[in-house]
């Protein structure tokens, strides 16, 4: 099996271009805008000095491949620059912000698997009975809901009609904290099951098509058992590709729903930061996100190689 | 014989309902016995409703594909009536099932030797390492070659011939009285298929299982079978003990069949296909099924069904169902 | 001994793939289809007739009736600036679906042809195309979305070309994966050996097969972007006020959501009964122009 795992290195050093990539498109949105950055920031009302003086602090009279080197080799060094609205490090306000982000997600994600494989596995005994028809209709729903609006009728209806969790914050110790991002990450949960359910759906219906499985009848396997081992192990493959494809928009969507519930992630901290017009705050968290996403694809990857014994990516060409 | 049959087919139709519309029958009021240790072969073309009939016995039906009438009896006891439970239960440790595509039958996410163990496991109550060290004998008594290093491989790592080796494995782990086949050498090499069908016969004389084996390749019958029943459109149109139905054919589909396969003994005899081919069976026409590509029917055989009868030497289980049986085949000049 | 007659060749009885019902059935049999193009087409004439359907204006101020709960007068009452919140609702339609529509567009030529050309060609060509996506698809949708909208000031054009730059990459795939396909198929190599330059080939032979399934995917493509601009409008980067829109209706609507929770609640249903209708739309098409393709 760990043989299997060779093409880690290979899709690594297949990451690195990529990754190259997104340093230039972060650092092309600043610095290729029609107009100065310096105006970008100080706003239409600057005097021709302070933009003068702000873009030779900035080194905006540079070339640009100088102004790029300038800001790959900081990058390398773990710099981002320095937030213009809170005087720090960009770099210690995002690694501040990331544990806020990454635990909703988690949450995010453990709750749309709890929701998903039930319903899905659900569904899919009875393809086109009612349940199925209930659980389709969920499905379209679910994607034709805003996020942020979805977030807000939680709000509305269970905040504020109900009492039962609270309707903004974060809370102070990791319990509060479970507290306080349940309707948020409810909300992405919601958003995000309608995906996970038609896949995994759609690939139990096939699986319980399968000769394997009258052959695990045939041994007298049966109900939970049979689910369990032969069903789930199955359908789950195809699922996790898709998880991990989705992941990306989970991140993005965070961003918009730590900014309805007031979660100081890094959404929160890319919104504030956009408001005030805080460049290298915005490219920090830009950059620091799509290569958090960079990283989930090759960890999916490596899981799927993990869970089909049948894929072999060292072998195939990238399939994608 | 006044001992009760191992398992006891009486009057099974299958076939599929849908609402508002009628009925169609695929198995029609088939009925045969099968003793312990006895080895039944039932022969077809494709459609004829040989395999439905086996997964019938197995409760491993289609969707749709339902019980219309008749019983599958195990030992006496009628397998559709009993809870759920006591037939799952035989399901595991008496009746066992193999299957024509062995890549498609062994879960690609498991390895075989785990799935060989499972039955053990859950059916007899073994321990996980006592299962997997019968499931590794298993596979010895199979033939695979270094059985504890390949009880580790996963199917698609192995060939064609050793997967059905493992199903054969898998199948015969919990030492059942009943196993069914379904096409189980179909899919395999010629030289392939020779040697498995060897392995079942040799496996299944040492624990005297019987043995139920659909096909449609009359040499593997001859072969492996010693009681046989030819299916066509649902229906068992002769039985018989293998060497006397292919000596003396007493039902013109039989004998259609025999002419036109291929025999090494006669190899440069003309090859006769069968004229015609195998019924709407939406439509099923009155009478006898085979009529419409008969070369010897008469006008009764369009409007009435001929049944099963014996036929004339009196020879164990010999029976056809053909109205005119003794004119055309008794009458026959050598 | 009587003989069978002459031997003959039965004829082919396999059974056929059986025809899904859902194609051979007529479009208007298909029920969500049929839901669907009443949706989409009811809203685009609200869209048209918005004017004529309500009395008042969706930005003049009246600041004598503010935050009126609904009435007689005012279906859905008034916002913080004595606008009648109907009239929004409906003139909202006129931006939120025109935009919509608009976006899709672009992503979709220069993500066909790049993929297409990627596809076909291979090569050099397709290494650098698929390398570009991997970069842009690293990008969450709205990280990119909201940076660009920022980074290029608000106002539609920004979206336009925000939602450009980060959607091509889905319809690349997707028409790359097509062409793929297709490429190996004998009615190009046909087409090839009868001395059809590529281009024609690709316009001529390829497009039109590979182009479906991209249709298909723009239709979803859609939603996605409406729900991209209604996100927008809410978080203030979207349409400037006081143009009516979805999304900045909800925004200041939360403010109110314990006194008149319909202020938040209705435009998000609106969001909702118009990607309802796209989705049908979009599935319906996707069954007639591949049936045997359906997810």
């Amino acid at each position: 099996m760990l043989h299997r795992l060779r093409f880690i290195p290979g899709r690594i050093l297949q990451a690195i271009p990529v990754a190259f990539g997104v340093t230039i498109l972060v650092f092309l949105m600043s610095h290729l805008l029609p107009g100065n950055p310096a105006v970008a920031i100080l706003g239409s009302h600057a005097t021709p000095a302070s933009v003068a003086a702000l873009s030779k602090h900035l080194g905006l009279d540079k070339p640009l491949w100088e102004q790029y080197w300038l800001f790959l080799t900081h990058l390398l060094q773990g710099d981002l620059g320095q937030s213009l609205t809170y005087q720090q490090p960009v770099v210690g306000l995002v690694f501040s912000a990331v544990p806020v982000t990454l635990s909703l997600v988690a949450y995010a994600l453990v709750l749309s698997l709890i929701i998903s494989v039930p319903l899905a596995g659900w569904a899919a005994t009875k393809p086109s009975g009612v349940r199925d028809l209930a659980v389709r209709a969920y499905t379209l729903l679910g994607q034709g809901m805003p996020q942020f609006w979805v977030g807000i009728m939680l709000i509305l209806l269970v905040a504020v009609r109900l009492r039962l969790f609270p309707v903004s914050g974060y809370g102070q110790t990791p319990l509060d904290h479970l507290y306080y991002l349940f309707l948020p990450a409810l909300t992405l949960a919601i958003s995000m099951c309608p995906t996970i359910i038609r896949s995994l759906r759609a690939s139990t219906i096939q699986v319980l098509g399968s000769e394997y499985i009258g052959t695990a009848r045939s041994k007298g396997i049966a109900g939970a058992s049979l689910f369990r081992v032969h069903v789930l192990r199955n359908a789950a493959i195809p699922t996790v590709s898709i998880v991990g494809v989705n992941l990306g928009y989970l991140v993005g969507g965070s961003l918009v729903i730590e900014h309805v519930f007031a979660i100081p992630g890094l959404g929160s901290l890319m919104i504030n930061a956009i408001f005030a017009r805080d460049f290298p705050t915005i490219q920090g968290v830009a950059l620091f996100v799509a290569l958090f996403v960079v990283i989930v694809g090759i960890v999916t990857d490596v899981v799927y190689t993990l869970l089909d014994p049948r894929v072999d990516l060292a072998n195939t060409e990238a399939v994608r | 014989m006044t001992e009760t049959p191992l398992l006891s087919v009486r009057n099974l139709s299958l076939g599929v309902q849908r609402k508002g519309r009628a009925t169609t029958v695929i198995v029609d009021d088939i009925s045969f016995d099968v003793a312990e240790g006895e080895r039944f072969g039932i022969v077809g073309e494709s459609g004829s409703g040989k395999s439905l009939t086996l997964r019938a016995i197995a409760n491993l039906l289609p969707a749709g594909v339902k019980v219309l009438s008749g019983t599958i009896a195990y030992r006496g006891q009628d397998l559709q009536t009993m809870p759920a439970k006591s037939r799952r239960r035989l399901a595991g440790q008496e009746i066992a099932m193999i299957f024509q595509e062995p890549m498609t039958a062994l879960n690609p996410v498991m390895r075989v030797g785990e799935q060989i163990a499972e039955s053990p496991r859950r059916n007899l109550g073994l321990s996980k390492s006592a299962a997997m060290d019968l499931a590794i004998d298993m596979m010895r008594k199979t033939g695979i070659p270094d059985p504890a290093h390949r009880a580790r491989a996963y199917p698609h790592e192995l060939s064609g011939g050793l997967r059905q080796r493992i199903m054969i494995a898998m199948a015969l782990s919990c030492s059942p009285r009943l196993l069914l086949c379904d096409e189980p050498t179909t899919a395999l090499d010629v030289t392939v298929q020779l040697q498995v069908l060897r392995l079942l016969e040799q496996l299944c004389e040492d624990t005297e299982t019987a043995l139920v084996f659909v096909t449609h390749d009359l040499g593997v019958v001859n072969q492996t079978c010693r009681e046989l029943g030819v299916m066509y459109a649902g229906e068992i149109v002769e039985r018989g003990r293998v060497k006397d139905v292919f000596a003396d054919p007493r039902h013109p589909y039989t004998k259609g069949l025999l002419d036109s396969a291929p025999d090494f003994d006669q190899p440069d005899r003309e090859l006769i296909a069968i004229a015609g081919f195998p019924p709407n069976l939406a439509d099923r026409p009155d009478g006898c099924p085979f009529q419409p590509r008969c070369s010897f029917a008469v006008e009764r055989c369009a409007t009435s069904r001929p049944r099963l009868e014996p036929v004339l030497p009196v020879l164990p289980g010999r029976e056809a169902a053909c109205f005119e049986t003794a004119r055309i085949f008794q009458g026959a000049t050598a | 001994m009587t003989t069978a007659p002459a031997p003959t060749l039965p004829p082919v009885t396999a059974a056929r793939r059986p025809a899904r019902s859902r194609s051979l059935r007529p479009w208007y049999r298909n029920g969500p289809l049929v839901a669907g193009i009443v949706i989409v087409g009811g809203l685009i004439l609200v869209a048209i007739f918005a004017p004529l359907i309500t009395p008042y204006s969706p930005t003049t101020q009246n600041l004598t009736d503010v935050l009126q709960g609904p009435s007689g007068a005012h279906w859905l009452g008034t916002d913080q600036f004595g606008r009648d919140v109907f009239t929004r609702l409906v003139w909202s339609t006129r931006v939120d679906l025109r935009i919509g529509f608009i976006a899709v567009l672009i992503p979709f030529v220069v993500g066909s042809i790049l993929g297409g050309l990627a596809g076909y060609f291979g090569g050099w060509l397709d290494l650098i195309v698929m390398r570009l996506v991997d970069i842009f698809f690293a990008f969450p949708f709205y990280v990119m979305v909201i940076a660009l909208v920022f980074v290029l000031g608000a106002g539609e054009t920004s979206i336009y070309l925000a939602i450009a730059t980060v959607s091509w990459v889905s319809y690349a795939k997707i028409v790359r994966g097509e062409v793929l396909v297709a490429k190996q198929q004998d009615y190009v190599m046909a087409a090839r050996l009868g001395g059809f330059s590529h281009l024609r080939v690709l316009a001529r032979h390829i497009g039109p097969n590979v182009l479906s399934q991209a249709i298909i995917y723009a239709m979803s493509d859609i939603v996605q972007d409406i729900m991209a601009i209604v996100t927008l409008g809410y978080l203030g980067l979207g349409i400037a006020p006081p143009t009516a829109e979805w999304g900045s209706m909800i925004s200041q609507g939360q403010q109110f959501i314990t006194t008149q929770w319909e202020q938040a609640t209705i435009p998000g249903l609106a969001v909702v009964v118009t990607s309802l209708g796209l989705s049908w739309l979009g599935d319906g098409l996707s069954d007639l122009l591949s049936p045997d393709r359906r997810k």
